[in-house]
Protein backbone atom coordinates (compact mmCIF):
# COMPACT_ATOMS: atom_id res chain seq x y z
CA UNK A 1 0.00 0.00 0.00
CA UNK A 2 2.92 2.44 0.80
CA UNK A 3 5.06 1.41 -1.99
CA UNK A 4 1.91 2.06 -4.09
CA UNK A 5 1.45 5.37 -2.85
CA UNK A 6 4.85 6.02 -2.77
CA UNK A 7 5.02 5.35 -6.46
CA UNK A 8 1.98 7.89 -7.15
CA UNK A 9 3.61 10.79 -4.95
CA UNK A 10 6.77 10.08 -7.12
CA UNK A 11 4.85 10.32 -10.12
CA UNK A 12 2.51 13.08 -9.37
CA UNK A 13 4.81 15.71 -6.90
CA UNK A 14 6.42 17.45 -9.57
CA UNK A 15 3.20 18.74 -10.81
CA UNK A 16 2.02 20.36 -7.89
CA UNK A 17 3.91 23.44 -8.93
CA UNK A 18 2.77 25.52 -11.71
CA UNK A 19 6.06 25.78 -13.48
CA UNK A 20 6.58 22.34 -13.49
CA UNK A 21 3.34 22.23 -15.45
CA UNK A 22 4.64 25.22 -17.63
CA UNK A 23 7.67 23.20 -18.36
CA UNK A 24 6.02 20.23 -19.60
CA UNK A 25 3.89 21.75 -21.98
CA UNK A 26 6.39 23.77 -23.41
CA UNK A 27 8.45 20.67 -23.60
CA UNK A 28 5.39 18.49 -25.11
CA UNK A 29 4.87 21.12 -27.99
CA UNK A 30 8.79 21.80 -28.64
CA UNK A 31 9.13 17.60 -29.23
CA UNK A 32 6.47 17.42 -31.27
CA UNK A 33 7.23 20.33 -33.64
CA UNK A 34 11.16 19.34 -33.05
CA UNK A 35 10.13 15.37 -34.30
CA UNK A 36 8.08 16.69 -37.43
CA UNK A 37 10.44 19.14 -38.67
CA UNK A 38 13.28 17.34 -37.67
CA UNK A 39 12.24 14.26 -40.01
CA UNK A 40 12.94 16.17 -42.57
CA UNK A 41 16.71 17.08 -41.13
CA UNK A 42 16.92 13.57 -40.97
CA UNK A 43 15.97 12.34 -44.08
CA UNK A 44 17.90 14.97 -45.97
CA UNK A 45 21.13 15.03 -43.93
CA UNK A 46 20.29 18.15 -42.62
CA UNK A 47 21.74 17.70 -39.26
CA UNK A 48 25.11 20.26 -39.79
CA UNK A 49 22.52 23.38 -40.97
CA UNK A 50 19.81 22.69 -38.00
CA UNK A 51 23.08 23.32 -35.69
CA UNK A 52 23.97 26.18 -37.62
CA UNK A 53 20.34 27.74 -37.60
CA UNK A 54 20.73 27.25 -33.79
CA UNK A 55 23.85 29.06 -32.77
CA UNK A 56 23.53 31.76 -35.51
CA UNK A 57 20.47 32.86 -33.61
CA UNK A 58 22.49 33.62 -30.79
CA UNK A 59 23.81 36.76 -32.70
CA UNK A 60 19.96 37.85 -32.73
CA UNK A 61 19.33 36.85 -29.16
CA UNK A 62 22.39 38.82 -28.01
CA UNK A 63 21.25 42.15 -30.31
CA UNK A 64 17.88 41.80 -29.25
CA UNK A 65 18.56 41.69 -25.52
CA UNK A 66 21.01 44.93 -25.55
CA UNK A 67 18.22 46.92 -27.85
CA UNK A 68 15.34 45.46 -25.70
CA UNK A 69 13.74 44.06 -28.35
CA UNK A 70 11.86 40.95 -28.16
CA UNK A 71 14.13 38.24 -28.08
CA UNK A 72 12.20 35.35 -29.95
CA UNK A 73 12.26 38.16 -32.84
CA UNK A 74 16.08 38.64 -32.86
CA UNK A 75 16.32 35.05 -32.69
CA UNK A 76 13.90 34.75 -35.61
CA UNK A 77 15.70 37.37 -37.82
CA UNK A 78 19.56 36.18 -37.28
CA UNK A 79 18.38 32.31 -38.19
CA UNK A 80 16.31 33.40 -40.87
CA UNK A 81 18.90 35.74 -42.11
CA UNK A 82 21.62 33.35 -42.14
CA UNK A 83 19.55 30.54 -44.02
CA UNK A 84 19.18 33.00 -46.88
CA UNK A 85 22.85 34.03 -46.54
CA UNK A 86 24.01 30.21 -46.57
CA UNK A 87 21.77 29.46 -49.61
CA UNK A 88 23.14 33.29 -51.46
CA UNK A 89 26.23 32.84 -50.70
CA UNK A 90 26.92 29.01 -52.03
CA UNK A 91 25.00 29.67 -54.88
CA UNK A 92 26.62 33.00 -55.67
CA UNK A 93 30.73 32.03 -54.69
CA UNK A 94 30.25 28.39 -55.83
CA UNK A 95 31.08 27.35 -52.25
CA UNK A 96 30.28 23.89 -51.00
CA UNK A 97 27.43 24.42 -49.00
CA UNK A 98 28.57 23.06 -46.23
CA UNK A 99 31.19 25.40 -46.34
CA UNK A 100 29.16 28.62 -46.50
CA UNK A 101 26.94 26.66 -43.39
CA UNK A 102 30.65 26.99 -41.31
CA UNK A 103 31.53 30.52 -42.67
CA UNK A 104 28.17 31.72 -41.76
CA UNK A 105 26.85 30.66 -38.54
CA UNK A 106 29.77 30.82 -36.72
CA UNK A 107 30.19 34.01 -38.14
CA UNK A 108 26.62 35.47 -36.88
CA UNK A 109 27.59 33.38 -33.67
CA UNK A 110 30.53 35.92 -32.89
CA UNK A 111 28.56 38.74 -33.20
CA UNK A 112 26.80 37.34 -30.57
CA UNK A 113 29.55 36.65 -28.20
CA UNK A 114 30.83 40.05 -29.29
CA UNK A 115 28.20 41.82 -28.25
CA UNK A 116 27.60 40.49 -24.84
CA UNK A 117 31.39 41.46 -23.83
CA UNK A 118 30.18 44.71 -24.25
CA UNK A 119 27.85 43.82 -21.56
CA UNK A 120 27.81 43.66 -17.92
CA UNK A 121 25.71 41.86 -15.80
CA UNK A 122 22.74 40.36 -17.17
CA UNK A 123 24.93 37.36 -18.25
CA UNK A 124 23.10 34.64 -16.75
CA UNK A 125 19.73 35.99 -18.20
CA UNK A 126 21.16 35.33 -21.60
CA UNK A 127 22.95 32.20 -21.32
CA UNK A 128 19.96 30.37 -20.44
CA UNK A 129 19.29 30.69 -23.68
CA UNK A 130 22.34 28.89 -24.58
CA UNK A 131 21.86 26.30 -22.35
CA UNK A 132 18.42 25.96 -22.26
CA UNK A 133 16.13 26.95 -18.97
CA UNK A 134 12.68 25.42 -19.25
CA UNK A 135 11.51 25.81 -15.90
CA UNK A 136 12.25 29.34 -16.26
CA UNK A 137 9.05 29.58 -19.33
CA UNK A 138 6.21 31.96 -18.69
CA UNK A 139 2.96 31.91 -19.70
CA UNK A 140 3.65 34.57 -22.48
CA UNK A 141 6.57 32.26 -23.72
CA UNK A 142 4.03 29.41 -23.58
CA UNK A 143 1.49 31.29 -26.03
CA UNK A 144 4.20 32.15 -28.20
CA UNK A 145 5.66 28.65 -28.27
CA UNK A 146 2.01 27.45 -28.87
CA UNK A 147 1.07 30.02 -32.01
CA UNK A 148 4.35 29.05 -33.74
CA UNK A 149 3.98 25.31 -33.13
CA UNK A 150 0.70 25.42 -34.49
CA UNK A 151 1.51 27.58 -37.85
CA UNK A 152 4.65 25.54 -38.48
CA UNK A 153 2.44 22.00 -38.02
CA UNK A 154 -0.45 23.93 -40.00
CA UNK A 155 2.08 24.75 -42.99
CA UNK A 156 3.76 20.96 -43.36
CA UNK A 157 0.39 19.73 -43.38
CA UNK A 158 -0.87 21.94 -46.14
CA UNK A 159 1.99 21.91 -48.03
CA UNK A 160 3.46 18.11 -47.31
CA UNK A 161 2.91 16.68 -50.69
CA UNK A 162 5.26 19.65 -51.96
CA UNK A 163 7.79 19.54 -49.38
CA UNK A 164 7.85 15.48 -49.13
CA UNK A 165 8.08 15.58 -53.12
CA UNK A 166 10.74 18.27 -53.15
CA UNK A 167 12.64 16.95 -50.41
CA UNK A 168 12.25 13.16 -52.46
CA UNK A 169 13.21 14.33 -55.92
CA UNK A 170 13.77 18.00 -56.03
CA UNK A 171 14.99 17.90 -60.44
CA UNK A 172 11.37 15.91 -61.08
CA UNK A 173 9.65 18.07 -58.58
CA UNK A 174 10.94 21.01 -60.84
CA UNK A 175 9.66 19.17 -63.66
CA UNK A 176 6.45 18.51 -62.24
CA UNK A 177 5.92 22.47 -62.21
CA UNK A 178 6.06 22.37 -58.55
CA UNK A 179 7.88 25.74 -56.88
CA UNK A 180 11.04 23.84 -55.58
CA UNK A 181 12.97 27.34 -54.36
CA UNK A 182 9.89 28.12 -52.71
CA UNK A 183 10.04 25.07 -50.65
CA UNK A 184 13.65 24.49 -50.05
CA UNK A 185 13.77 28.09 -48.64
CA UNK A 186 10.24 27.56 -46.94
CA UNK A 187 11.17 24.71 -45.79
CA UNK A 188 14.70 26.14 -43.82
CA UNK A 189 12.08 29.33 -42.80
CA UNK A 190 10.01 26.40 -41.00
CA UNK A 191 13.37 25.02 -39.15
CA UNK A 192 14.69 28.60 -37.89
CA UNK A 193 11.08 29.05 -36.53
CA UNK A 194 11.70 25.85 -34.99
CA UNK A 195 14.69 26.49 -33.48
CA UNK A 196 13.63 29.61 -32.28
CA UNK A 197 10.42 28.18 -30.08
CA UNK A 198 12.85 25.87 -28.67
CA UNK A 199 15.24 28.22 -27.57
CA UNK A 200 13.91 29.14 -24.05
CA UNK A 201 12.86 25.35 -23.63
CA UNK A 202 16.41 23.72 -24.23
CA UNK A 203 18.82 26.11 -25.66
CA UNK A 204 20.97 26.83 -28.79
CA UNK A 205 23.16 24.40 -27.98
CA UNK A 206 21.02 21.15 -27.05
CA UNK A 207 18.63 21.86 -29.71
CA UNK A 208 19.77 20.05 -32.70
CA UNK A 209 19.77 17.05 -30.57
CA UNK A 210 16.14 17.64 -29.99
CA UNK A 211 15.39 17.53 -33.77
CA UNK A 212 17.59 15.21 -34.72
CA UNK A 213 17.44 12.52 -31.84
CA UNK A 214 13.70 11.15 -31.67
CA UNK A 215 13.60 11.71 -35.34
CA UNK A 216 16.54 9.57 -36.10
CA UNK A 217 15.25 6.59 -33.37
CA UNK A 218 12.11 6.64 -35.38
CA UNK A 219 13.43 6.38 -38.81
CA UNK A 220 15.49 2.81 -37.06
CA UNK A 221 11.40 2.03 -36.19
CA UNK A 222 9.48 2.73 -39.40
CA UNK A 223 10.22 3.50 -43.01
CA UNK A 224 7.58 6.70 -44.43
CA UNK A 225 7.67 10.06 -43.58
CA UNK A 226 4.62 10.77 -41.89
CA UNK A 227 5.44 7.61 -39.86
CA UNK A 228 8.56 8.96 -38.64
CA UNK A 229 6.91 12.35 -38.11
CA UNK A 230 4.70 10.85 -35.91
CA UNK A 231 6.70 7.97 -33.87
CA UNK A 232 9.43 10.90 -33.33
CA UNK A 233 7.26 13.31 -32.33
CA UNK A 234 5.82 10.44 -29.25
CA UNK A 235 9.45 9.86 -28.55
CA UNK A 236 9.87 13.27 -28.11
CA UNK A 237 7.13 13.68 -25.35
CA UNK A 238 8.42 10.90 -23.55
CA UNK A 239 11.91 11.95 -23.59
CA UNK A 240 10.15 14.91 -21.70
CA UNK A 241 8.25 13.61 -19.68
CA UNK A 242 11.32 11.56 -18.56
CA UNK A 243 13.62 13.67 -18.72
CA UNK A 244 11.45 16.35 -16.52
CA UNK A 245 10.75 13.72 -13.71
CA UNK A 246 14.49 12.73 -13.69
CA UNK A 247 15.25 16.95 -13.51
CA UNK A 248 12.76 17.06 -10.65
CA UNK A 249 13.82 13.90 -8.43
CA UNK A 250 17.63 14.17 -9.03
CA UNK A 251 17.72 17.51 -8.91
CA UNK A 252 19.90 18.22 -12.38
CA UNK A 253 18.91 20.61 -15.11
CA UNK A 254 15.75 19.97 -17.34
CA UNK A 255 17.19 20.76 -20.87
CA UNK A 256 20.00 18.27 -20.36
CA UNK A 257 17.71 15.45 -18.92
CA UNK A 258 15.54 15.96 -21.53
CA UNK A 259 17.97 15.50 -24.31
CA UNK A 260 20.03 12.05 -23.05
CA UNK A 261 16.47 10.67 -22.22
CA UNK A 262 16.07 10.72 -25.87
CA UNK A 263 19.78 9.46 -26.26
CA UNK A 264 19.50 6.72 -24.13
CA UNK A 265 15.93 6.24 -26.10
CA UNK A 266 17.96 6.62 -29.24
CA UNK A 267 20.75 3.94 -28.17
CA UNK A 268 18.36 1.33 -26.69
CA UNK A 269 16.59 1.10 -30.27
CA UNK A 270 19.92 1.10 -32.15
CA UNK A 271 20.54 -1.71 -30.34
CA UNK A 272 17.34 -3.64 -30.09
CA UNK A 273 16.14 -2.40 -33.78
CA UNK A 274 14.77 -5.75 -35.56
CA UNK A 275 15.74 -3.75 -39.04
CA UNK A 276 19.25 -2.44 -38.52
CA UNK A 277 20.16 -2.31 -35.00
CA UNK A 278 23.16 -4.56 -34.20
CA UNK A 279 21.23 -7.37 -32.28
CA UNK A 280 19.24 -7.76 -35.59
CA UNK A 281 21.05 -9.82 -37.70
CA UNK A 282 19.69 -8.58 -41.05
CA UNK A 283 22.47 -6.60 -43.06
CA UNK A 284 21.44 -3.29 -43.19
CA UNK A 285 19.14 -3.66 -46.68
CA UNK A 286 19.51 0.15 -47.97
CA UNK A 287 23.44 -0.53 -48.38
CA UNK A 288 23.00 -3.60 -50.08
CA UNK A 289 20.65 -2.56 -52.23
CA UNK A 290 22.40 0.42 -53.03
CA UNK A 291 25.75 -1.42 -53.61
CA UNK A 292 23.27 -3.13 -55.52
CA UNK A 293 21.83 -0.65 -58.00
CA UNK A 294 25.29 1.13 -58.41
CA UNK A 295 27.81 -1.85 -58.34
CA UNK A 296 26.30 -4.66 -61.07
CA UNK A 297 28.47 -5.50 -63.90
CA UNK A 298 26.84 -3.37 -66.92
CA UNK B 1 24.50 16.71 -89.50
CA UNK B 2 24.31 12.94 -91.85
CA UNK B 3 20.88 12.46 -91.97
CA UNK B 4 20.04 8.70 -92.80
CA UNK B 5 16.90 7.90 -94.58
CA UNK B 6 16.59 4.32 -95.13
CA UNK B 7 13.62 4.75 -97.16
CA UNK B 8 12.09 2.00 -95.18
CA UNK B 9 8.99 3.12 -93.59
CA UNK B 10 8.88 0.67 -90.76
CA UNK B 11 6.19 0.56 -88.29
CA UNK B 12 4.98 3.29 -88.75
CA UNK B 13 2.48 4.81 -91.17
CA UNK B 14 2.83 7.55 -93.68
CA UNK B 15 1.49 10.94 -92.41
CA UNK B 16 2.71 10.78 -88.89
CA UNK B 17 2.58 13.65 -86.26
CA UNK B 18 5.54 15.01 -84.45
CA UNK B 19 5.44 15.01 -80.78
CA UNK B 20 8.55 16.46 -80.39
CA UNK B 21 9.79 19.04 -82.31
CA UNK B 22 13.81 20.65 -81.44
CA UNK B 23 14.78 23.59 -83.91
CA UNK B 24 18.26 24.85 -83.37
CA UNK B 25 18.49 24.39 -80.30
CA UNK B 26 21.83 26.05 -78.55
CA UNK B 27 22.14 25.71 -74.40
CA UNK B 28 25.21 25.46 -72.05
CA UNK B 29 25.90 26.15 -68.89
CA UNK B 30 28.51 29.16 -67.43
CA UNK B 31 29.67 29.50 -70.79
CA UNK B 32 30.62 26.11 -72.14
CA UNK B 33 28.25 25.06 -74.87
CA UNK B 34 26.35 21.41 -74.44
CA UNK B 35 24.13 21.81 -77.17
CA UNK B 36 25.64 23.59 -80.43
CA UNK B 37 22.13 23.95 -82.90
CA UNK B 38 20.27 20.81 -82.57
CA UNK B 39 17.51 19.96 -84.35
CA UNK B 40 15.73 17.21 -84.12
CA UNK B 41 12.01 15.69 -84.74
CA UNK B 42 10.29 12.70 -82.83
CA UNK B 43 7.06 11.18 -84.24
CA UNK B 44 4.20 10.36 -82.07
CA UNK B 45 3.96 6.82 -81.14
CA UNK B 46 7.63 6.39 -81.82
CA UNK B 47 10.14 4.40 -79.24
CA UNK B 48 13.15 6.35 -79.80
CA UNK B 49 16.70 6.71 -78.24
CA UNK B 50 19.57 9.82 -77.70
CA UNK B 51 22.74 8.10 -77.99
CA UNK B 52 25.92 9.65 -76.84
CA UNK B 53 28.70 9.35 -74.45
CA UNK B 54 28.77 11.30 -71.06
CA UNK B 55 28.79 14.87 -71.30
CA UNK B 56 27.29 14.86 -74.76
CA UNK B 57 24.56 17.09 -74.09
CA UNK B 58 21.72 14.22 -73.63
CA UNK B 59 20.67 14.76 -70.55
CA UNK B 60 20.64 18.82 -70.78
CA UNK B 61 18.42 18.12 -73.73
CA UNK B 62 16.00 16.50 -71.91
CA UNK B 63 16.32 19.25 -69.34
CA UNK B 64 15.63 21.97 -72.01
CA UNK B 65 12.46 19.95 -73.31
CA UNK B 66 11.22 19.43 -69.49
CA UNK B 67 11.68 23.45 -69.07
CA UNK B 68 14.53 22.53 -66.22
CA UNK B 69 17.00 24.53 -68.38
CA UNK B 70 16.92 27.75 -70.17
CA UNK B 71 18.17 27.79 -73.79
CA UNK B 72 20.18 30.11 -74.98
CA UNK B 73 18.21 29.78 -79.04
CA UNK B 74 16.14 27.73 -80.63
CA UNK B 75 12.98 26.00 -79.42
CA UNK B 76 11.05 23.26 -78.41
CA UNK B 77 7.46 22.27 -79.55
CA UNK B 78 5.52 19.62 -78.12
CA UNK B 79 2.76 18.55 -80.10
CA UNK B 80 2.92 21.81 -81.66
CA UNK B 81 2.64 23.79 -78.36
CA UNK B 82 4.89 25.86 -76.56
CA UNK B 83 6.38 23.32 -73.57
CA UNK B 84 5.16 25.92 -70.73
CA UNK B 85 1.98 25.02 -71.74
CA UNK B 86 2.44 21.17 -72.58
CA UNK B 87 3.86 20.72 -69.32
CA UNK B 88 1.12 17.96 -68.63
CA UNK B 89 2.00 16.08 -71.85
CA UNK B 90 5.25 15.11 -70.45
CA UNK B 91 6.51 12.18 -67.75
CA UNK B 92 10.25 12.35 -67.11
CA UNK B 93 11.81 9.77 -65.63
CA UNK B 94 15.50 11.05 -64.05
CA UNK B 95 18.88 9.43 -63.56
CA UNK B 96 18.91 6.61 -60.92
CA UNK B 97 22.07 7.82 -59.93
CA UNK B 98 19.58 11.23 -58.62
CA UNK B 99 17.21 9.68 -56.55
CA UNK B 100 17.41 9.10 -53.29
CA UNK B 101 17.19 5.51 -52.64
CA UNK B 102 17.77 5.74 -48.57
CA UNK B 103 14.48 8.31 -48.76
CA UNK B 104 11.64 6.49 -46.38
CA UNK B 105 8.88 6.28 -49.25
CA UNK B 106 7.10 3.59 -50.15
CA UNK B 107 7.18 2.55 -53.63
CA UNK B 108 3.20 3.54 -53.87
CA UNK B 109 4.32 7.11 -52.22
CA UNK B 110 6.66 7.87 -55.09
CA UNK B 111 4.78 6.36 -57.52
CA UNK B 112 2.12 8.70 -56.05
CA UNK B 113 4.54 11.39 -56.13
CA UNK B 114 3.70 11.33 -60.49
CA UNK B 115 0.21 12.70 -59.86
CA UNK B 116 1.50 15.83 -58.10
CA UNK B 117 2.02 17.93 -60.79
CA UNK B 118 -1.15 17.22 -62.01
CA UNK B 119 -3.03 18.19 -58.69
CA UNK B 120 -1.32 21.68 -58.12
CA UNK B 121 -0.97 23.51 -55.16
CA UNK B 122 -2.86 22.62 -52.19
CA UNK B 123 -4.89 19.86 -53.90
CA UNK B 124 -4.91 16.23 -52.32
CA UNK B 125 -4.75 13.15 -54.06
CA UNK B 126 -7.91 11.63 -54.73
CA UNK B 127 -9.71 8.18 -55.71
CA UNK B 128 -8.57 8.96 -59.22
CA UNK B 129 -5.10 9.18 -58.37
CA UNK B 130 -5.18 6.55 -56.19
CA UNK B 131 -6.63 4.28 -58.95
CA UNK B 132 -4.03 5.91 -61.73
CA UNK B 133 -1.51 5.21 -59.52
CA UNK B 134 -2.14 1.01 -59.08
CA UNK B 135 -2.63 0.62 -62.76
CA UNK B 136 0.68 2.08 -63.31
CA UNK B 137 2.07 -0.31 -60.59
CA UNK B 138 0.12 -3.39 -62.61
CA UNK B 139 1.72 -2.01 -65.41
CA UNK B 140 4.94 -2.39 -64.18
CA UNK B 141 3.83 -5.41 -62.11
CA UNK B 142 4.92 -4.47 -59.36
CA UNK B 143 1.39 -4.16 -57.56
CA UNK B 144 3.02 -7.20 -54.67
CA UNK B 145 5.44 -4.68 -53.85
CA UNK B 146 3.69 -1.76 -53.48
CA UNK B 147 4.17 -1.42 -50.11
CA UNK B 148 7.85 -1.66 -49.91
CA UNK B 149 10.74 0.65 -48.66
CA UNK B 150 11.96 1.49 -52.16
CA UNK B 151 15.81 1.08 -50.86
CA UNK B 152 14.33 -2.20 -49.94
CA UNK B 153 13.94 -3.56 -54.06
CA UNK B 154 16.23 -4.75 -56.27
CA UNK B 155 17.54 -2.63 -59.46
CA UNK B 156 15.13 -3.65 -61.67
CA UNK B 157 12.26 -3.44 -59.46
CA UNK B 158 13.37 0.06 -58.44
CA UNK B 159 13.50 0.92 -62.05
CA UNK B 160 10.40 -0.29 -62.52
CA UNK B 161 8.78 1.83 -60.32
CA UNK B 162 10.01 5.30 -61.29
CA UNK B 163 8.95 3.97 -64.53
CA UNK B 164 5.59 3.42 -63.09
CA UNK B 165 5.63 7.01 -61.57
CA UNK B 166 6.36 8.63 -65.30
CA UNK B 167 3.29 6.65 -66.10
CA UNK B 168 0.76 7.97 -63.28
CA UNK B 169 2.06 11.01 -64.82
CA UNK B 170 -0.72 10.09 -67.24
CA UNK B 171 2.23 11.64 -70.12
CA UNK B 172 1.79 11.56 -74.24
CA UNK B 173 5.53 11.64 -74.01
CA UNK B 174 7.83 9.82 -71.54
CA UNK B 175 11.45 11.39 -71.66
CA UNK B 176 14.05 8.75 -70.13
CA UNK B 177 17.16 9.57 -68.58
CA UNK B 178 19.54 6.67 -68.54
CA UNK B 179 16.88 3.20 -67.60
CA UNK B 180 19.07 0.62 -68.44
CA UNK B 181 22.50 1.91 -66.41
CA UNK B 182 23.25 -1.11 -63.78
CA UNK B 183 20.92 -3.68 -64.95
CA UNK B 184 21.61 -6.93 -65.39
CA UNK B 185 20.68 -8.45 -69.23
CA UNK B 186 17.64 -10.18 -68.33
CA UNK B 187 15.88 -6.88 -66.38
CA UNK B 188 17.00 -4.73 -69.37
CA UNK B 189 15.03 -7.27 -71.65
CA UNK B 190 11.85 -6.73 -69.07
CA UNK B 191 12.72 -2.96 -69.39
CA UNK B 192 12.62 -2.93 -73.32
CA UNK B 193 8.89 -5.56 -73.23
CA UNK B 194 7.92 -2.59 -71.20
CA UNK B 195 8.42 0.00 -73.36
CA UNK B 196 6.87 -1.92 -76.03
CA UNK B 197 3.86 -1.91 -74.10
CA UNK B 198 3.53 1.28 -73.70
CA UNK B 199 4.48 2.42 -77.53
CA UNK B 200 1.06 0.21 -77.97
CA UNK B 201 -0.39 2.25 -76.32
CA UNK B 202 0.45 5.19 -78.50
CA UNK B 203 2.51 7.14 -76.32
CA UNK B 204 5.93 8.75 -78.04
CA UNK B 205 9.26 7.57 -75.13
CA UNK B 206 12.51 9.23 -76.08
CA UNK B 207 15.40 7.36 -73.86
CA UNK B 208 18.78 8.67 -73.47
CA UNK B 209 20.92 5.96 -72.75
CA UNK B 210 24.97 4.77 -73.87
CA UNK B 211 23.71 1.34 -74.64
CA UNK B 212 23.96 1.28 -78.30
CA UNK B 213 22.89 -3.00 -77.90
CA UNK B 214 19.44 -2.13 -76.40
CA UNK B 215 18.65 0.71 -78.94
CA UNK B 216 19.64 -1.70 -81.94
CA UNK B 217 17.83 -4.46 -80.29
CA UNK B 218 13.84 -3.10 -79.98
CA UNK B 219 13.95 1.01 -80.73
CA UNK B 220 12.00 2.55 -83.69
CA UNK B 221 14.77 5.22 -84.23
CA UNK B 222 18.02 6.62 -82.97
CA UNK B 223 19.51 10.12 -82.79
CA UNK B 224 23.35 10.20 -82.24
CA UNK B 225 24.02 13.19 -80.53
CA UNK B 226 27.38 14.86 -79.64
CA UNK B 227 26.07 18.39 -78.59
CA UNK B 228 25.28 18.15 -82.46
CA UNK B 229 22.86 15.50 -84.06
CA UNK B 230 25.42 13.53 -85.67
CA UNK B 231 23.00 11.41 -87.14
CA UNK B 232 19.24 10.43 -86.86
CA UNK B 233 17.30 7.33 -88.64
CA UNK B 234 16.95 3.53 -87.94
CA UNK B 235 19.34 1.93 -85.41
CA UNK B 236 20.36 -0.49 -88.09
CA UNK B 237 20.91 1.99 -90.57
CA UNK B 238 22.58 4.60 -88.54
CA UNK B 239 25.09 2.33 -86.41
CA UNK B 240 27.78 2.41 -88.62
CA UNK B 241 31.14 2.40 -87.59
CA UNK B 242 31.47 5.61 -88.79
CA UNK B 243 28.76 7.56 -87.49
CA UNK B 244 29.49 6.04 -83.87
CA UNK B 245 33.24 6.46 -84.26
CA UNK B 246 32.30 10.39 -84.64
CA UNK B 247 29.54 9.82 -82.06
CA UNK B 248 31.70 8.29 -79.49
CA UNK B 249 35.38 9.60 -80.84
CA UNK B 250 36.67 6.05 -79.63
CA UNK B 251 37.02 2.84 -81.90
CA UNK B 252 33.49 1.21 -81.72
CA UNK B 253 32.96 -2.91 -82.55
CA UNK B 254 29.78 -3.50 -84.66
CA UNK B 255 28.65 -6.94 -84.73
CA UNK B 256 25.65 -8.21 -87.26
CA UNK B 257 23.93 -10.94 -86.69
CA UNK B 258 21.20 -12.03 -88.10
CA UNK B 259 19.81 -8.45 -89.30
CA UNK B 260 20.52 -7.31 -85.42
CA UNK B 261 23.21 -5.15 -85.00
CA UNK B 262 25.35 -5.75 -81.75
CA UNK B 263 27.49 -3.27 -80.65
CA UNK B 264 30.29 -3.04 -77.70
CA UNK B 265 32.82 -0.24 -77.13
CA UNK B 266 35.90 0.10 -75.26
Amino acid sequence: MSAISDLTAYLTDPWASEFMVRSLLALVMVSIVCAVMGSFVVVKGMAFIGDALAHASFGGVAAAFVLGGSIYLGAAIAAILTSLGIVFVSRRAGLRFDTAIGVLFVGAFALGILIVSRQEGYIVDLFSFVFGNVLGVGQDDLLLIAAIGATVLVLVAVFYKELLFTAYDPAMAAASGLPVAAMQYGLLGLIALTIVISLKAVGIVLVVAMLVTPAATAQLLVRRLHLIMVVGAGIGVVSSVVGLYLSYHADVAASAAVVLTATVFFLVTFLLSPRRGVIGLRRPSILTKAEESYGSPR
Amino acid sequence: MARVDTGQPGTKEEGFRPAIEVSDLWAGYDGRTALEGVTLTIEEGCLAGLVGPNGSGKSTLLRVILGLHRPQRGKVRLFGQKIDRARRLLGYMPQVELVDWGFPASAFDVVMMGRYGRLGLLRRPGRRDREVVWRSLEQVRMTDLSQRQIGELSAGQQRRVLIARTLAQEPRILLLDEPFTGLDAAAQHDLLDLFNEVRAAGKTLLVATHDLSCVAAAFDHAACLNRKIIAFGEPHAIFTEEILNATFQTHLLLVNVEGKTYVSYQ
